[in-house]
């Protein structure tokens, strides 16, 4: 049985092309960028090869960026940095959104004696950046957004606010993890201060990660140790990954326009599949401003986890914001934020794809899917009683 | 993904014994949408014998939840309501090989769902009552079935109550309570599983036996306003009175039983207990 891999806002595969450019410097090319001889030299100047791509992804000047092990890293970088050069100012304004890298760093820095606003979101998961003017005070270290959600694919009004904060003079950061690759990016048109971008959401490996600071904005490092990337990230490169970096975000950039209207057809072909044949199902996010690559569909009064287990039998990778997948107890804590209702948020599920993915993918998932849900239907007790009419975005696709 | 055993997986995809019972002399309900994980459990029974005819469930709910529901109708089919009655969650979540630690609650609500439907066919509602206290709001958790858990499973740690009952999985706000009711249960009862002394003369069993009432057994059981007195020891045989609100409670087998297990547990594995009627 062949995998169908519908999951790549967790992770992407590493893009062929990608692992041939590593390759040499996983095997022969093994200097170290930071020696005097020409033999590690010539890996220094790979590196500086791929900063240059990475930077040409979002319209950066290489020199702004700056490596690192992970998205994480990034984040955690560029929060605390805003916190190490304005020490007299104590509070944080994200959203109840983010990536744990950012919100669990707050709730870290909220349990230190910082403040800490997290701005709602709507129904939609839309932020509002009203709320945002509300929230900003004299105390207000740095902002940081993400640009593109993780499990709704929704994306914020990161140019706007950019603009906004820049006229108050506000550091802000993005995490633009999902974003990167998948949509336009341009540091030059936003005023952002710093972007967070990791490598295997975009066809480059695990454990390879970049960010994006702004010439002239005041920064302090978190790692700490050698003069590695200009004494901005400590620790020797992790070279053969930031050149499969810089492949992959060459080959994004390239081919952004073609895989916007190729993910976005394969992806509302599955959502309005599903929508079709399968009673109550609602889409959760704006369809109006989304990710090209991403659907979040809850499947009511079913419970996610029974629904990837099923779809497992049949190679379907998904991944769900249900509780039960994770460990915790309390359902994805983005559809809770967006008041999707208790009979829809246990049985979410979020298809993310990629340029791999293929019309015959989309055929199995609408082929297996129905049956799945009827049967796990069947099996519940709430199964009876399910009102007629079913509510969610489905207007268009009906 | 969850490492499932085999067992688990079949029993999920595969479950026995789902739907409704047309007519069910006993329905048993527990768990909500809101929770996350629901189950309905219908028995037919024969009334002469109470003799589960046929056990059937509806769940909602993740892989373990399903299972462990297809898992306590196979458990119970056949069997005596009384019989049923001693079926624990351990014995669900043995007779799948096992469930991973943090969805034990799974193998839990199945219990609770045989109780609740033995409860319904006996006329007595199991369904919390406003008198008994709700220390997890997240999960509606009582304080009751915290005590009870913690205690039918050697729980210690709040974790476990939280992978056993989902309390103190939300906000986290009941856990300093939970760590209050662990402490309160095993400093009169020491969770550690002493060795069974071998080899007793009877009269030193006797007195064993009465010790570990008085001190294992009786304070828990008048925490919850009841009591129990023992009547006659005779051999492995313990016959004993319930009190308080035990006595004559929809629930006294299970409180019997738990009695039991203590007993094997502390004294000898072949302990009997029987109520003095
Ligand atoms: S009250 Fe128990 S977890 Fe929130």
């Amino acid at each position: 049985m062949s995998t169908i891999y519908l999951d790549n806002n967790a992770t992407t595969r590493t893009a062929p092309e990608v692992l041939d450019a590593m390759m040499p410097y996983l095997t022969e090319f093994y200097g170290n960028p930071s020696s005097m001889h020409t033999f590690g030299g010539q890996v220094h100047k790979k590196i500086e090869e791929a900063r240059e791509q990475v930077a040409a992804l979002i319209n950066a000047e290489p020199e702004e960026i700056v490596f690192t092990s992970c998205g994480t890293e990034s984040d955690n970088t560029a929060l605390m940095s805003a916190v190490e050069t304005l020490p007299a100012k104590k509070h944080l304004i994200t959203t109840r959104v983010e990536h744990p890298a950012v919100l669990n760093l707050c709730h870290h820095l909220g349990r230190k004696g910082f403040r800490t606003t997290y701005l709602p979101v709507d129904m939609l998961g839309r932020l509002d950046p009203a709320a945002l003017d509300k929230a900003l005070d004299d105390d207000t270290a740095i902002v940081s957004i993400m640009f593109a959600n993780n499990e709704t694919g929704v994306i914020f009004p990161v140019e706007e606010i950019a603009l906004r904060l820049h006229e108050q003079g506000v550091l802000f950061h993005t995490d633009a993890v999902q974003a990167a690759g998948k949509i336009p990016l341009d540091v030059k048109k936003t005023p952002l201060h710093m972007l967070t971008i990791s490598g295997h959401k975009l066809h480059a490996p695990k454990g390879i990660g970049a960010l994006f600071v702004r010439k002239g904005t005041r920064f302090h490092p978190y790692i700490i140790g050698g003069h590695q990337e200009r004494s901005r990230r400590a620790g020797t490169e992790n070279v053969a990954s930031i050149i499969g970096l810089g492949k992959a975000a060459e080959l994004a950039r390239t081919n952004l326009e073609e895989e916007i209207s190729y993910l976005g057809r394969l992806r509302d072909r599955l959502e309005r599949g599903l929508l079709n044949s399968c009673p109550h199902a609602r889409v959760n996010g704006d369809i109006a401003s989304r990710l090209p690559n991403t659907a979040n569909i809850s499947f009511e009064y079913i419970e996610g986890e029974a629904i990837l287990l099923r779809l497992n039998e049949f190679g379907i990778c998904a991944s769900s914001g249900s509780a039960c997948t994770s460990g915790s107890l309390e359902p994805s804590h983005v559809l809770r934020a967006m008041g999707v209702p208790y009979t829809a948020v246990h049985g979410s599920i979020r298809f993310s794809l990629s340029r791999y993915n293929t019309d015959r993918d989309i055929d199995t998932v609408l082929e297996v899917m129905p049956g799945i849900v009827n049967e796990l239907r069947e099996l519940s007790p709430f199964g009876r009683s399910i009102p007629e009419g079913s509510g969610g975005q489905t207007k268009e696709y009906t | 993904m969850w490492d499932y055993t085999d067992k688990v997986k079949e029993a999920f995809l595969r479950p026995k014994n789902v739907g409704e019972i047309e007519n069910a002399d006993a329905v048993g309900e527990v768990g909500s949408i809101v929770c996350g994980d629901a189950l309905k459990l219908y028995l037919r029974i024969d009334k002469a014998t109470e003799k589960i005819l046929d056990a059937r469930f509806q769940t909602f709910g993740c892989a373990s939840a399903i299972a462990s529901s297809s898992a306590l109708t196979e458990l119970i089919r056949g069997k005596t309501l009384d019989e049923a009655l001693a079926v624990t969650n351990q014995d669900i979540a043995d007779f799948l090989g096992g469930l991973p630690a943090q969805k034990m609650h799974c193998s839990v609500m199945g219990r609770e769902a045989l109780e609740a439907a033995i409860a319904n066919y006996r006329g007595a509602p199991i369904r919390k009552t406003d008198a008994e206290r709700v220390v997890c709001k997240c999960f509606d958790v009582t304080e009751e079935k915290i005590r009870r858990v913690a205690m039918d499973n050697h729980l210690t740690t709040v974790d476990e109550v939280t992978n056993f009952t989902k309390a103190g999985g939300g906000c986290g706000e009941c856990k300093p309570e939970i760590e209050n009711i662990l402490a309160a249960i095993w400093s009169a009862q020491p969770p550690l599983k002493p060795l069974k002394p071998k080899g007793m003369t009877n009269l030193q069993k006797i007195a064993l036996i009465q010790e570990v009432i008085e001190r294992d057994i009786r304070p828990l059981l008048q925490a919850d306003n009841g009591d129990v007195e023992i009547v006659d020891i005779d051999g492995n045989r313990v016959v004993v009175a319930l009190r308080g609100i035990c006595s004559g409670c929809s629930m006294s087998e299970v409180t019997l039983k738990s009695i039991q297990d203590k007993l094997r547990e502390l004294v000898s594995d072949d302990i009997v207990i029987q109520e003095s009627r």
